[in-house]
């Protein structure tokens, strides 16, 4: 992962569950095979309410314009499916502000290294509109918001980090010795 | 000062092999068991083998416990697809636990099929793609939801590498009223912590009201722990859960018993005699209101099932209140195994059966067991909200689009409360049909 994270930002609201995320008719899609992998990122956010104006990945394309999703508190709550993390990243997202979030999804982040998972107290989701351009520098745990030169402070990732500077779970067993080079 | 340890601690300490474990530590813990389906089954294989190889074989054959159950009568190509990957993958490892949908040995949705086939047992660790594997700690295990990446990495070495949750102690003592069942208890719960409430906290839940409670009602409380964020939920075990264990596998077990000096995070003491029933209204599990305050409610359809909602338990309670009476609305009757759906056809309450009662009030014909609509699922999926249906549901989760269209909406109710609201086509206090 690059240390510098800069784009369009999507804003979404509270408790964006992973019903939202990847609804459940596309749970047949297997993130494995790379075809279903790409699939799966063209639905990303497909579950939003239609009062959201626009789509995440725009109809008929496979990738988002958007590389970081802004949204609230609990993000990525309900389901284990790693279909959820896997659909954004697959989609293009790089990551995701909250000011929390759900665990099972938080900890499906870092084992799969798709999206890096970014909590922040501000809450920016209620200052910035979706198209707004953020910069994320994961060094200096700041997150910064272009148009109105705002910069807020990250929060500390804590233990996770060993495991997310590994590249995943798989990588940190093996780095320890625990489980055989592949 | 040293501090005694939770139920929680205890296990999770007994599965690192340490004398002691402390909230925030990160530990490796050795797994017991590693449930997986259809929905995440494949994409764990897919890991599995990328990381340890094509000729890798499973930690523990007899660990590894393979249920298919989300995606199962329908006509979906990708979805037989997944179930044929379930199958050359335990016909390559030999495992002996698998409960196939072409055969007689097909049960339904895993967290019943769990328990009732004997892979639950107390002390133990489970591992399950599925986040409503909480539900186990009804049995005094430590049970938790994983994804695909945390579960390829632990069918291959049997271990994991975890957090120790801190504990939030639900205390309730005193007697249920007439009419409150434990889905009631857990929605109130959930409404007044909130869906991050316990974020990846354990949720403990003890009091005299909980051990009236049988194992089946208990399984409803832990299972909805993930609904306030909760890691896992638990319940000590004492000789009712023993009995139900030791009469569906000779393995043997550990039980483990907080101390009285153990640390919690919080602690909340509930008066069994002040719940009422209540219902989770859209679209939110903590958007909880009194079944008798939530409003003139109009509904399209009643539903009953899952691994909340879709137990022997829920269809005597939905069966107790149906009987002799008729619905007004579409009612769908989904047993969640073929346990239950057989026990439909032979439990009976004044000479009839549970089944006989259903289809007599007018319920749909009981369908075959499977998670069915509860998450929507493929289109051609029994009892989805294709529509904007409005269904009263004892499922867990009402987020937009759950159960089918994102038009629709589910309110989250005990089986008490979907009956009698199918009675009324409005949602309805249980409790005036019950006096």
């Amino acid at each position: 992962m690059s240390n510098i994270i800069r784009g369009k930002a999507f804003v979404v609201g509270d408790n964006i569950d992973t019903d939202q995320i990847i609804p459940a008719q596309y749970l047949s899609l297997v993130p494995t095979i790379p075809e279903e992998y790409e699939k799966l990122g063209s639905y990303a956010l497909i579950g939003l309410p239609d009062e959201y104006a626009e789509r995440y990945v725009a109809e008929g394309e496979m990738k988002t314009d958007y590389p970081i999703i802004v949204g609230g508190k609990n993000f990525g709550c309900g389901s284990s499916r790693e279909h959820a993390p896997i659909s954004l990243g697959a989609a293009g997202c790089k990551a995701v502000i909250a000011n929390s979030f759900a665990r099972i999804f938080f900890r499906n982040c870092i084992a799969t290294g798709e999206v890096y998972p970014v909590e922040t107290d501000a809450e920016l989701n209620k200052e910035i509109k979706t198209g707004d351009e953020i910069e994320i520098d994961l060094d200096n745990k700041t997150v910064k918001v272009i148009s109105g030169g705002k910069t807020c402070e990250t929060k500390d990732l804590g233990a996770v980090k060993a495991v997310i500077e590994a590249g995943g779970i798989f990588d940190y067993a093996r780095n320890s010795g625990m489980i055989g080079k592949k | 000062m040293t501090m005694g340890m939770t139920i929680t601690e205890k296990i999770l300490a007994h599965a690192a092999g340490s004398d002691k474990v402390r909230p925030g530590e990160n530990i490796w813990v050795n797994a017991d068991v590693l449930m997986t389906h259809d929905v995440c089954g494949p994409g764990t294989i897919g890991v599995f083998k990328r990381e340890f190889g094509a000729n890798a074989r499973v930690w523990d054959k007899e660990g590894v416990v393979i249920i298919p159950d989300h995606y199962i009568f329908t006509e979906d190509k990708t979805c037989h697809r997944n179930v044929d990957t379930l199958r050359e993958f335990v016909r390559e490892q030999q495992l002996p636990y698998f409960y196939d949908p072409a055969n007689e040995t097909y049960s339904g949705v895993c967290h019943v099929t769990l328990p009732e086939k004997g892979h639950i047992r107390p002390g133990e660790v489970l591992f399950g793609t599925d986040s409503h594997t909480c539900t186990h700690g009804a049995l005094g295990m430590f049970a938790t939801g994983i994804g695909n990446t945390d579960a390829g990495f632990v069918m291959g070495t049997g271990k994991l590498l975890i957090k120790v949750p801190p504990t939030i102690k639900f205390i309730i003592n005193g007697v249920f009223p007439k009419g409150v069942v434990a889905k009631d208890v857990i929605l109130k719960i959930i409404g007044d912590i909130g869906v991050d409430g316990a974020t990846y906290c354990a949720m403990e839940f003890a009091g005299s009201a909980i051990e009236a409670l049988s194992v089946e009602e208990r399984m409803t409380i832990c299972n909805m722990a993930i609904e306030a964020g909760g890691k896992n939920g638990i319940i000590a075990p004492d000789a009712k859960t023993i009995e139900y264990v030791r009469a569906r596998t000779n393995k043997e077990f550990n039980c483990f018993y907080s101390d009285e000096d153990a640390d919690y995070q919080a602690v909340y003491e509930y008066e069994a005699g002040e719940f009422v029933p209540v219902v989770a209204l859209p679209y939110s599990p903590d958007n909880v209101k009194a079944a008798a305050a939530a409003g003139d409610v109009k509904l399209d359809r009643s539903y009953i099932g899952s691994c909340t909602g879709g137990k022997l338990t829920d269809f005597i309670f939905a069966a107790e209140l149906l009987k002799g009476r008729k619905v007004c609305i579409d009612t769908y009757i989904v047993p969640s195994t073929a346990e239950v759906a057989d026990a439909l056809n032979k439990i009976r309450i004044d000479g009839k059966t549970l089944a006989e009662i259903f289809v007599e009030a007018g319920c749909l014909e009981p369908a075959l067991p499977s998670c069915a609509a509860c998450l929507g699922g493929p289109v051609d999926t029994f009892g989805r909200c294709n529509n904007g249906e409005v269904c009263v549901s004892t499922t867990n989760r009402n987020f937009p689009g759950r159960m089918g269209s994102k038009d629709s909406k589910t309110i989250l109710a005990s089986p008490y409360t979907a009956a009698a609201s199918a009675l009324t086509g409005r949602l309805t206090d249980p409790r005036e049909y019950l006096k």
